[in-house]
């Protein structure tokens, strides 16, 4: 049966576009048929994340209103198969995710595809809160910094009083907290929150810690999902986070500082 | 970390961050069941109050509490410092209201 997983956050910034395309490409490549839509209308940015930006013809909105079907709307991924991305509108127009039509478009995709993955916008507005609507699961990503974890909290809140799952007394959303941007150095000076500091606030269990790592900017610049470079540590952090959300059981990796050597460490960072 | 932070004290900014958020979120959890007319309930009750006392935002005290079935809503108003309104609103000048 399909699954409908959103990645939200309520803070801007701290990776839900990234981890969309990651969690995504990694459900694909573990042969789940995937669509990742971008619910974040007239900010649209998956589509450059994924790197399909000059394929986009048709978007949701144009799906909602029944100008196009979904199959044209569709963007099937050249890299990985069995993936599609489903881009959104650039209209300024807020109101334009219409709750039934998102509800006919959702159940159309359930019926087509193993994964739902809906990239939310941040805030809780109208976007963030018809993304979050039809979840099955969510993945909350957080940065381990104060406003980020408030605002998942919040978002905590409206997931469990503001989704469909709520609205008709179902099993609540099942909640995943993806940690990112994390630096073991700072850690460990206690300059930045830990992973259990986080977990004892929020009390979500951990699908995974991705560390700061520079891959990420290469793989937006060059619009590759980042769970596709696998020399990164992010990446790696990814294709771990889709293994334990498939159920894998697999140890939390890059959470130690690096280790230098004393030379380094009395003259400087080389 | 060069030679002069390496006899530096860590910094324990992160302790604060922790304490910080534990004591906002508990605050803000604790208000998130209430439902959203309250405040405007507040509002409404706080303007009839005040065509007869003289009261302000902070005398009138709002909460529904929900235990088990039962949704029980306390309205407080505190009146020992409310004087009653002169009578242009036509209230005898003999009523005054009981200290709380």
């Amino acid at each position: 049966m399909a699954k409908v997983i959103t990645i939200t956050s309520g803070k801007g910034g701290v990776g839900k576009t990234t981890t969309s395309a990651a969690f995504a490409t990694g459900l694909a490549q573990r042969g789940h048929k995937t669509v990742v839509i971008d619910f974040d209308v007239g900010l649209r940015n998956l589509d450059l994340i994924m790197g399909v930006e000059r394929r986009v013809v048709f978007d949701f909105i144009n799906v909602i209103n029944g100008d196009a079907h979904l199959n044209q709307a569709l963007i099937r991924d050249k890299r990985v198969e069995n993936l599609y991305i489903f881009p959104t509108s650039q209209t300024r127009d807020k109101e334009a995710l219409r709750k039934e039509g998102v509800a006919e478009v959702m159940a159309e995709l359930r019926e087509n595809f193993d994964y739902i993955l809906c990239d939310s916008p941040a805030g809780i507005e109208h976007g963030a809160l018809t993304a979050l609507y039809h979840a099955d699961a969510a993945v909350i990503v957080t940065n381990p910094e104060v406003s980020s974890v408030r605002d998942s909290d919040r978002i905590l809140g409206m997931l469990a009083s503001k989704s469909r799952r709520a609205e008709r007394n179902e099993a609540p959303v099942e909640e995943y907290l993806l940690l990112t941007r994390y630096s073991p150095d700072r850690v460990a000076k206690g300059e930045m929150l830990s992973i259990a500091d986080v977990q004892e606030i929020l009390s979500v269990p951990l699908i995974g810690v991705i560390p700061e790592s520079e891959a990420v900017l290469k793989a937006s610049n060059t619009g590759t999902p980042v769970i596709l470079d696998l020399e990164s540590s992010a990446g790696r952090a990814y294709q771990d986070a889709v293994a334990r959300f498939l159920g894998e059981q697999r140890e939390m990796r890059f959470l130690k500082t690096e280790r230098r050597s004393l030379l380094r460490n009395l003259f400087g960072r080389a | 970390m060069s030679l002069l932070n390496f006899f530096r004290k860590r910094d324990p900014s992160a302790a604060i961050a922790k304490e910080r958020l534990q004591i906002v979120l508990a605050h803000e959890r604790a208000g998130r069941h209430a439902p959203d007319f309250l405040p405007l309930l507040q509002k409404e009750v706080l303007a009839v109050v005040a065509k007869y006392l003289d009261v302000t935002d902070d005398m009138i005290k709002i909460h529904l509490e929900r235990v088990g079935e039962t949704s029980m809503l306390e309205i407080n108003v505190e009146l020992d410092q409310a004087r009653p309104k002169p009578a242009k609103i036509g209230i005898k000048p003999g009523i005054v209201a009981k200290e709380a």
